[in-house]
């Protein structure tokens, strides 16, 4: 799971361009949106991109994405368990 | 070398000869009977294009090909560039215009060629490439000027040739605004997770998203009152400043377009016998949209969105619906919002449910796009 | 003859160098315009996370303009005019080259979204809260008649107090912005001569 979240976060900060942040930035359970990495509704379509590209996740409903995408922590239960490849 | 000023800001601009290329039909009475008629152009597709079906609004090309074989034999055309002729044709016809270098020629198009990219042809995709075709058909004398401002493209660029001939660069102008349906802007608002499962519903509760369309449309601007079928009375192209794919939550950018527009015109809220908008039946547009227009006081005014009949073509959009808005002003026809059920707007507003006969002296035309872009123009019968 | 308008201040960006107001104030030895206009942003100190999510042409029309408005006072009534000759088809190539793979089909919205020229206007817009006139246009070459005619009309008719004027191409590593500030303060005189020779440079 430890893997799975430092991966996460090398992914979120190269598809998402976030410059000068490095996975040590990101704590498991801080908000992904709102304040901190401060991302927007096309970061949040990116990342459901980024679910369908690496892990065969296909979310149709991008208000899916809104409880899925709360912090790492909520990102990396949901690939666990839902993860095709 | 003009460098010397001449305002004349109160000078006339009319609108003059016009045509529309829809998948309705390739003349502005054929397509305003059918939409009197309640016809929508929108259907079911299934092909390479989308991984699952989708609905957009097509023209059928064997069609288009035998209408364009009336007016030339060539055929290394690409479908957008017959579309455009056939637009233009009737118009150039009409116009009387001398097509001097006082002629302006304004194209209006978001993605243009962009299908030349599917086989590398990065030439052909470039909308001047486009423009120059175009212009070389007609023997258009000036420099062509395209405008690419994303879905505002089309309306714009009939303000952009107002204010031209205006500030004396040019006497006329000919505009013509063309998009097509492509895997390319498919497959991107797809990704945008803004498409449509079923025919788009601007302003109803149950809207999902967006119908794409193509469609081509042009329009002669002349200063001559006998040629006039409509005045330009104002416009306004006002940025949000606030998101480049959302629309800003207050509706600032086309509050404060429509704003312009109506000052320039001077004419108060009240007069407007109805909104020509955008209505992309995305739940961010339309919601925007109604704020927008109750922070001007134009709740009350009869509205409809044509992206029902035609859905979202783009580029061309905003001129296609403003040759519509002004048939039926000139008409005293209001049109059906078409796919207009339940109010799905937290503001009120009054969505045609029903076409209706009035008595129409002004109509607003609006649009909005990515970037945060708005265009508002105001078009007034000529009396 | 003669004119009331005037270029308040200009910039050019090409090969390397930034010159702003004929004065050379950057340049780097940077191959690719990613690497360039990095270094740029580092150099002039701006701080602006958005800027690293933004397509190329984008970057190109946030520097210069950046670099013309952050000192000028009463900016709020500034319109953009902006043009170019290839549009945003940086972005569509690249774009489409996303979805010309079947096996490797993943549309990006983040790409697709730059896939329209005029979205640098709303980055600018963004960026400096210009709720103001704003307009992106397509031609073969720098249109110098056209943008004066323009940028008279916009403040003549009162649509704009100020015009942020840019020409902004950029396809690949070749790009060439020259932006510029017409208002009705500055030393040079706003015509279409002295736009030729500023581009020219």
């Amino acid at each position: 799971m430890e893997a799975l979240k430092q991966e996460l976060k090398e992914k979120i900060i190269a598809v998402l361009n976030l410059e000068d942040i490095t996975p040590a930035d990101i704590a498991n359970d801080a908000p992904l949106f709102g304040e901190g990495l401060s991302l927007d509704s096309i970061d949040a379509l990116e990342l459901i991109v980024l679910l369908d590209k690496d892990y065969g996740i296909k979310l149709t409903d991008p208000k899916e994405g809104k409880a899925i995408f709360q912090s790492i922590d909520t990102m990396a239960d949901y690939v666990t368990t839902h993860r095709t490849k | 070398m003009e460098t010397k000023k001449r305002i004349a800001v109160s000078e006339k601009i009319y609108t003059g000869p016009a045509n529309i290329i829809t998948p309705l039909g390739f003349s502005t009475d054929g397509n305003f009977n059918k939409l009197l008629s309640g016809e929508s152009a929108i259907s079911r597709h299934e092909n390479s294009w989308m991984p699952h079906p989708y609905f957009a609004s097509v023209i059928d090309e064997v069609l288009l090909d035998k209408a364009f074989a009336d007016v030339s034999a060539d055929a290394n055309f690409t479908k957008l560039e017959k579309m455009m002729i056939l637009a233009l044709q009737p118009a150039v016809a009409q116009s009387g215009s001398g097509l001097n270098k006082k002629t302006a020629f304004i194209l209006s198009t978001t993605k243009g060629n962009i299908t030349a990219l599917e086989q590398h042809d990065v030439e052909k995709a470039t909308l001047h490439q486009l423009a120059k075709t175009i212009a070389g058909f007609f023997k258009f004398q000036s420099e062509p000027i395209v405008i690419s401002n994303a879905c505002v493209s089309g309306i714009m660029a009939m303000s952009v040739a107002k204010r031209l001939m205006q500030s004396g660069m040019y006497d006329d102008a000919f505009v013509v605004a063309g998009d097509l349906v492509s895997e390319f802007v498919l497959s991107g608002f797809n990704s945008f997770q803004a498409m449509s499962d079923a025919p788009c519903k601007p302003y109803s509760k149950n809207r999902t998203g967006v119908t794409l369309g193509e469609a081509a449309a042009a329009v002669y601007l002349t200063k001559e009152k006998t040629k006039a079928s409509a005045e330009i009375l104002g416009d306004g192209s006002i940025n949000d400043a606030n998101h480049i794919s959302g629309p800003s939550r207050t509706g600032e950018g086309l509050f404060l377009s429509v704003e312009s527009a109506l000052k320039e015109a001077n004419i108060s809220s009240e007069k407007i016998g109805f909104i020509s908008a955008h209505g992309t039946a995305t739940p961010f547009n339309d919601e925007m949209e109604a704020i927008a227009f109750n922070r001007l006081s134009l709740g009350q005014i009869p509205l409809h969105s044509l992206k029902g009949y035609y859905g979202h073509t783009l580029g061309a959009s905003g001129l296609l619906e403003a040759v519509i808005g002004i048939e039926a002003m000139n008409r005293g026809k209001l049109i059906a919002s078409a796919g207009f059920d339940e109010i799905g707007v937290s503001e009120n507003i009054n969505v045609i449910a029903q076409n209706a006969d009035a008595d129409i002296d002004y109509f607003l035309k609006t649009a909005s796009g990515f970037g945060g872009c708005n265009t508002a123009v105001v078009f007034g019968k000529v009396i | 003859m003669g004119t009331s308008l005037y270029i308040e201040n200009y910039c050019i960006i090409e090969s390397g160098k930034i010159l702003l107001d004929g004065v050379e104030v950057f340049s780097s030895d940077a191959d690719s315009f990613a690497d360039f206009s990095k270094e740029a942003l580092r150099h002039f100190t701006i701080q602006y996370p958005k800027f690293f999510k933004m397509d190329h042409l984008s970057k190109l029309a946030f520097l210069g303009s950046e670099l013309l408005l952050k000192d000028l006072s009463g900016k709020e009534n500034t319109a953009l005019l902006f043009a170019n000759a290839s549009s945003s088809l940086d972005t569509d190539i690249n774009y489409q080259s996303s979805i010309s793979d079947k096996e490797n089909y993943f549309p990006s919205p983040a790409v697709f979204v730059y896939t329209l020229p005029n979205i640098c206007l709303g980055e600018i817009s963004i960026r400096h809260q210009l709720k103001t006139e704003n307009s992106f246009f397509i031609f073969g070459a720098f249109n110098p008649e056209f943008m004066f005619g323009y940028a008279e009309n916009l403040i003549q008719t009162q649509k704009a107090q100020r015009v942020l004027c840019g020409w902004t191409e950029l396809l690949g590593d070749e790009y060439k912005a020259f932006l510029y500030v017409v208002s009705k303060d500055g030393k040079i005189a706003h015509t279409i001569e002295n736009l030729k020779a500023l581009y020219e440079n």
